[in-house]
């Protein structure tokens, strides 16, 4: 962030990266985005939906019996999920399947693409996030109230509990379900944004040239780790939405 | 002056912010030693575990991320 | 920083540069006094125009893009738009497709597995058929080999009776030829004996009866004999 001494060259911008640009036109200065025109987050969030239509159709497209290698991916994301699902939220939580695999495909493309050189992580966004883990949330919200009527507030009063500590414990719990979104969103845009911005404090260092090896070698580890912290990340929403689902189809302790 | 000492403290409150994604690192290396001892006694229950493994790593890393957060936030946005 | 800047030197002169200083943030060079004004704007217009800050940020909201609130809306619109369309391109195309060929894929496998179970029975069948046509067969066997050394050994005991017969007739025969011979040499022996009896009497000056020498001869041979 700081222009340490202009001699050396050192120059810190690791949060340039996550700016918001219209495609088409330059800010000028107090211009601010707005909400219909087309950004940078549009150009990557199609790239995103390009990459799902490229392994969920295109390349199921053979329909082989013996699958080519783009179609044993999809299928192996297809299982994946499926087996997720079935085993966390159990056999009702199938239907919402296709959602879960929604959410699944957009996470894990979106950090995907977000390694890209000159990439822009649309996931490291807490707005992106937010609404994602809201929607997960006014969701399970409405499946549980919509099965279980009034006996999904048993998911606050726990039946196992004393029954002195029930009260406290109801607190507790409903204030830790209602922080659910709030770690479910942040975990993701958090980790992409740290890690983002991490690696480019590491570039920012090989400017100094006997740093520069070293500043190097720094950049790739971290791109290693980047890519499997998509992966897990991407993983971890999606068997967290499972598990808000199964505590929305099944509220008894 | 006055300025000067209020970078200061930004500046050591994200250093200490900063320090709370070491203890979460604490944390995480807990959840994954944990449940290999787990998993090297009983192998036949690892495979089913997994996804309790991620969801408790996720949980433990969160945290680290949340102070992580406030580290930048003090740094970037005050 | 802005803001430290704000309060540090002359606030009216910053804010109308920080538009364009962006997320470009300015430090006091080492050793140096509390910036002026003037440095401070020597110091961000250079880095403005530098290719990596081509793109200022909208400053409202402090230096992260994230909580840059005026974004949010853009953000917002394009990820539902997002979701909405990869979410109709999979339940309507991709998760009906893949899931349909798992189902065939199982479909076959199980088909292929119970046509070798199928195989498998009729190879089975075809096996316990060999092992009792060849039981037959081995005991047909047996039973011509049988047959055959019956009829073997019944021509062997018509033959052999055959030739015992045939040796029988033959040795009866030989013994009544043996008889015989035996017969005329006695008869012969006793003319003879009787002849010479009765030349022996006439030598000795007897009357040879006939009778009496026959006996006498008879009654010799008979004791001889």
């Amino acid at each position: 962030m700081a222009t340490e001494g202009e001699a050396t060259g050192l120059v810190f911008h690791p949060m340039d990266q996550f700016i918001v640009t219209p495609l088409f036109r330059t800010l000028g200065p107090g211009e601010t985005v707005n909400w219909y025109e087309p950004t940078n987050v549009t150009l990557w969030m199609a790239f995103i939906v390009l990459a799902i239509i490229a392994l969920m159709v295109w390349g199921t497209g053979g329909r082989g019996l013996i699958p080519n290698r783009v179609q044993s991916i999809a299928e192996m994301a297809y299982g994946m999920v499926h087996k997720m699902v079935d085993d966390v939220a159990g056999h009702e939580g199938v239907k919402f399947f296709p959602y879960i695999m929604t959410l699944f495909l957009f996470v894990l493309f979106a950090n995907l693409l977000g390694l890209v050189p000159l990439g822009f992580t649309v996931t490291s966004h807490i707005a992106v996030t937010a609404v994602l883990a809201l929607a997960v949330f006014v969701t399970v919200t409405g499946v549980g109230f919509a099965r279980n009527g009034a006996s999904f507030l048993k998911l606050f009063w726990i039946s196992s509990a004393p029954l002195a500590l029930r009260p406290v414990l109801a607190i507790i719990e409903l204030i830790s379900y209602f922080v659910r979104p709030v770690s479910h969103s942040i975990r993701l845009a958090g980790n992409l944004m740290a890690g983002h911005a991490v690696m480019k404090v590491f570039a920012g260092f090989a400017a100094v040239l006997w740093i520069a090896p070293v500043s190097i070698l720094g950049v790739v580890a971290m791109y290693g780790f980047e890519i499997l912290v998509a992966f897990i990340q991407a993983y971890v929403f999606t068997i967290l939405t499972c598990v808000y689902l199964k505590d929305a189809l099944h509220p008894h302790h | 002056m006055e300025g000067d000492i209020a970078q200061l403290g930004q500046y050591i409150g994200a250093g200490i912010a900063a320090l709370g994604s070491g203890v979460a690192a604490i944390g995480v290396g807990n959840v994954a030693s944990n449940f290999l001892a787990g998993a090297l006694r009983n192998p036949s229950a690892a495979a089913s575990q997994t996804a309790t493994l991620f969801i408790g790593l996720a949980f433990a890393e969160a945290l680290g991320i949340f102070s992580f957060l406030v580290a930048v936030l003090l740094m970037f946005a005050i | 920083m802005i803001t430290l800047l704000q309060q540090t030197t002359a606030p009216v002169a910053v804010e109308t540069t920080s538009p364009e200083a962006g997320a470009v943030t300015i430090t006091v060079p080492p050793g140096s006094s509390p910036p002026s004004v003037e440095a401070a704007i020597e110091g961000a217009l250079p880095t403005v125009t530098m290719p990596m800050t081509t793109a200022p940020a909208p400053e409202s909201a402090g230096g992260i893009p994230q909580i840059d609130f005026t974004t949010f809306g853009n953000q917002i619109f394009w990820l539902i738009l997002t979701i909405v369309a990869s979410w109709w391109v999979l339940s309507r195309v991709a998760l009906p497709r893949i899931g349909g060929v798992l189902a065939d894929r199982q479909n076959a496998i199980s088909g292929d597995l119970g046509a070798a179970e199928e195989f498998k029975r009729k190879a089975r069948d075809a096996e316990s058929a060999y092992e009792k046509a060849l039981a037959a067969a081995r005991s047909e066997a047996q039973g011509i080999a049988a047959e055959q050394k019956a009829g073997v050994q019944a021509e062997i005991d018509a033959a052999i009776a055959h030739a015992d017969a045939e040796i029988a007739a033959r040795a009866a025969e030989s013994e009544r030829r043996i008889g015989e011979i035996r017969e005329s040499s006695l008869d012969d022996a006793r003319s003879v004996a009787r002849e010479v009896t009765a030349e022996l009497v006439r030598a000795f000056g007897g009357q040879p009866d006939e009778a009496s020498v026959t006996a006498a001869v008879d009654r010799r041979l008979q004791a001889a004999s």
